[in-house]
């Protein structure tokens, strides 16, 4: 293995649960405010994931009071406390862009593994 | 001129003392560039350069070479593959055989001897290295991406597209001034970023990691001196 790639491994995590694009998750964020640390919940679709080792991200979709919001997170980021698999979508390609043009009972996505 | 009438007579004295005493000098080889995370989750783009082992192969000396500088080998190779010559200049560090010469300027004081080893772990995070590198050679470029001239307009009955334009006046002066910027052969050359920061170091795989980008592809050859301004 290079230098390169050792690099790249070492800064990955191993706690990173397995996640598609579709999936619903609940990313707790660590935020510090002045002294204390505190986590923030971001829960949302994850509609994009980019792959490349440790500079992988992805991007999780929610409607906040109406308004679509979206963020795009390092997977590997420190600032990352942990990630929870909600429900996992059923979906038919890999970056669900479409989900931006749509709103309320169109902007579903199926649960996969049910009939 | 001395060097310390020269370089580093901006210097304070302070500093003067810094350069002097923490002069640090390697070869390496360019792997790529990479990111790394820092604690508080601010990621930092990183150089990630095989730096060293090097051997002190010679120490030029003010009144015997003209100037005081040291020259390091790097990238071992076996002795069937040098040359008759080499061999002989090889031989007088007595530390193997080596693909890689590079030299670098140094004060006369500076405590280098030939046959020296030296490895990535002098340096230590947060230090700033100059990093010397050959850039990517991009052939022969015109004045737009060689030396950023901004060009004229595409469409809308522009017939002024890339071209140079005006490289100079008339009759009066009759020629164009040297040093003009004009069209030609861009990179392959060597080239120093200066003031880069070192973001983490590893002795054991002779890595060293630098913040930012420095010249040339990956696989090429570096090399790397603490800061001339800091």
């Amino acid at each position: 293995m290079s230098g390169l790639d050792m690099i790249e491994k070492e800064q990955m995590r191993g706690d990173i649960p397995g996640f598609k694009a579709g999936d619903t998750v609940k990313v707790h964020v660590k935020i510090v405010e002045g002294q204390k640390e505190r986590i923030q919940i971001f829960q949302g679709v994850v509609i994009r994931k980019r792959r490349g080792q440790n500079r992988s991200t992805f991007t999780v979709r929610k409607m906040s009071s109406g308004i679509g919001v979206e963020r795009t997170f390092p997977t590997h980021s420190p600032v990352i406390d942990k990630i929870e698999v909600i429900t996992k979508g059923k979906v038919r390609r890999a970056k669900l862009y479409y989900l931006r043009g749509l709103r309320g009972k169109k902007a579903r996505i199926k649960e996969a593994g049910r009939k | 001129m001395s060097p310390e009438g020269t370089i580093f007579s901006f210097l304070s004295i302070k500093n003067l003392e810094r350069v002097r005493t923490m002069k640090k000098a390697l070869i390496g080889k360019k792997l790529g560039m990479t990111q790394i995370f820092w604690e508080d989750g601010s990621i930092v783009p990183v150089t990630v350069i095989e730096a060293g082992p090097c051997v002190v192969i010679q120490r030029k000396e003010e009144g015997k070479d003209g100037y005081d500088a040291v020259q390091l080998g790097f990238g071992r190779i076996k002795e069937k593959n040098v040359k008759k010559p080499l061999k002989g200049h090889f031989k007088k560090a007595d530390k193997g055989y080596f693909r890689v010469l590079g030299e670098f300027h140094i004060d006369s004081d500076a405590d280098f001897t030939v046959g020296q080893e030296l490895k990535v772990d002098m340096f230590s995070i947060g230090d700033y290295v100059d990093v010397v590198g050959t850039t990517k050679g991009k052939g022969f470029a015109g004045g737009v991406k060689r030396h950023g001239f901004r060009g004229g307009g595409g469409s809308h009955g522009s017939m002024f597209h890339r071209a140079p334009g005006s490289i100079g006046a008339s009759a009066d002066p009759s020629r164009v001034f040297k040093g003009k910027k004009l069209p030609g052969h861009m990179g392959n050359a060597r080239k120093t970023t200066q003031n880069l920061i070192v973001a983490g170091v590893r002795p054991q795989d002779n890595l060293l990691m630098i913040k930012g980008a420095v010249p040339g592809s990956r696989n090429g050859i570096v090399l790397i001196t603490s800061a001339i301004k800091m």
